[in-house]
């Protein structure tokens, strides 16, 4: 983690000595200074359009997450959907769903549905692969000693294989905390009045490069705070997972 | 205990992978209330005969499988795993009381908690596995064995993780725990099979076939260093080296 910071510490200076020595203009790449005064100056703004941005991404990930959950539950349980729902779930991924943004604006308008839709699509997938994976590959000695012992699949699922799969379901968490902020900045790139995206958007069409910058380092230390605090609270709730990414020790 | 255990009986059983029998034709008298070993090398079926006692052979209706007493087999079985098979997000005590969570049955936390003291086990009952060693999995395995109170348990090398003096112990208690049920244990290990068994039986070849009981002098628990085991012991040995020569 401090290595980390110490690196992007060091390209941060690299960036400002780069634009200070080759006197770039501002609309071409401000110094990081230039962009920290950006992030004092206009920060009711930036609040405002990050406040928009992520009620989006919260809301597309908890329909995601349920979505993503219940598909791999009902996919488990019954073996229809296992064989009608599951190929056309798979096939379904072949389409960039990024190109249906246009299309998700024109049917659920300008405001929050269509990026909260956009979120939920994206993340959707990671969470029901990976909760899925995880309930099929429940260990078989465990499995076993379960059926000795004249327990029902009912019993089998909710005691042995969910919490079994909680693992793989947190591994897909974790993806879905990582794509979700993509999913709500590319619904407000292609159609919005509000959101960190469409301020970007805003500031680039006008030259605003610096309130540009800004908005990103918003934007992503959001994503960053995201992606942390899932991974803290994960570790908490489900602490029998493998060490995984974030640890590093 | 007062439940009555049964004897068991296979008759003519056979389990086939792949078209290629593991076994076929097998006879097996499990005596009601003591304990039959089953030694063989690695791969050469016994485990496979076990589980079909325990009906989980997928395919298999428990065929040529059936009780002295003519009730079923399956549901009167406790299955003891070489792996302790415990619940890593669950502690001890409720590790223990997994048949019950499992059955939808109410949990009897006191019963739970008296056989892990017994099992000398009284301060970890609130603990993940992830905090025991691999003893003290394997006693809480057993714990959970004895907690379902079963006439027939079943055993696949359960003692097999652990290192040679905590095997030993694991024995002793298993063998104090266990008297008077009918018990099939599955072993690679010649030792063990005659400290614990009224009757061994020696299962080798392809298909395999099991040799005639071999009954070693005195009863069990017998002393690892009784000298009818050990020369048992070298017999049995042998025997196994043969066959994989």
């Amino acid at each position: 983690m401090y290595r980390g910071l110490i690196t992007a510490a060091g390209l941060v200076a690299v960036w400002e000595a780069a634009a200070r020595l080759l006197e770039l203009p501002p609309y071409i790449l401000p110094p990081p200074s230039a962009v920290a005064v950006a992030l004092w100056v206009r920060a009711d703004l930036l609040a405002h359009h990050a406040l928009i941005t992520a009620t989006e991404i919260v809301l597309g990930l908890l329909c995601g997450v349920v979505l993503g959950v219940g598909t791999a539950l009902l996919v488990v349980r019954s073996s229809i959907a296992r064989r009608w729902l599951l190929p056309v779930v798979i096939a379904s991924q072949a389409v960039p769903v990024f190109a249906l943004a246009p299309l998700l604006v024109l049917w659920f308008g300008y405001g929050l549905a269509s990026k909260i839709v956009m979120a939920a699509l994206v993340i959707y997938f990671p969470v029901a692969a990976s909760f899925f994976d995880g309930l099929r590959t429940t260990p078989a000695g465990w499995m076993e000693l379960a059926r000795t012992m004249g327990a029902r699949e009912g019993a089998i699922l909710r005691h042995l294989r969910i919490p079994a799969a909680l693992p793989a379901l947190a591994q897909g968490l974790r993806i879905a905390a990582a794509v979700a902020p993509i999913g709500a900045v590319i619904g407000e790139w292609v159609g919005s009045g509000a959101g960190l995206g469409f301020l970007m958007l805003h500031a680039n069409g006008r030259m605003q490069i610096d309130l540009l910058f800004a908005a990103l380092v918003v934007l992503a230390a959001m994503a960053i705070a995201l992606y942390y605090g899932l991974d803290a609270l994960l570790r908490r709730l489900v602490p029998w997972q493998p060490q995984t990414l974030g640890s590093p020790r | 205990m007062t439940v009555s255990a049964p004897s068991i009986r296979l008759d003519r059983a056979g389990v086939a992978f792949d078209g290629r029998a593991l076994f076929a034709d097998l006879d097996l008298d499990i005596e009601a209330g003591r304990w039959t070993c089953l030694l063989g090398p690695s791969g050469v079926g016994k485990s496979t005969l076990l589980r079909l006692v325990a009906g989980l052979v997928p395919g298999s209706r428990a065929g040529g499988v059936a009780a002295g007493d003519g009730g079923p087999v399956a549901a009167r079985v406790a299955f003891m795993a070489q792996q302790d098979l415990l619940l890593p997000w669950l502690d001890a005590r409720d590790n223990v009381l997994l048949g019950a969570r499992l059955r939808g049955q109410p949990p009897d936390h006191g019963r739970a908690e008296a056989l892990l003291a017994e099992l000398g086990l009284a301060a970890a009952a609130r603990q993940r596995p992830a905090a025991l060693s691999g003893g003290m999995r394997q006693r809480v395995a057993l714990a959970r064995t004895l907690m379902e109170d079963r006439p027939i348990v079943l055993m696949d090398e359960p003692f097999a993780a652990v290192d040679a003096v905590t095997r030993l112990r694991l024995q002793t208690l298993a063998a104090e725990r266990l008297a008077g049920r009918t018990v099939l244990l599955v072993t690679h290990d010649p030792l063990e099979a005659l400290r614990l068994g009224h009757r061994v039986f020696v299962m080798t070849g392809r298909p395999a076939r099991l040799s005639a009981p071999i009954l070693p002098p005195g009863t069990p628990l017998r002393a690892v260093d009784d000298p009818g085991v050990l020369a048992l012991q070298g017999e049995l040995l042998r025997r196994l080296a043969e066959d994989g020569a």
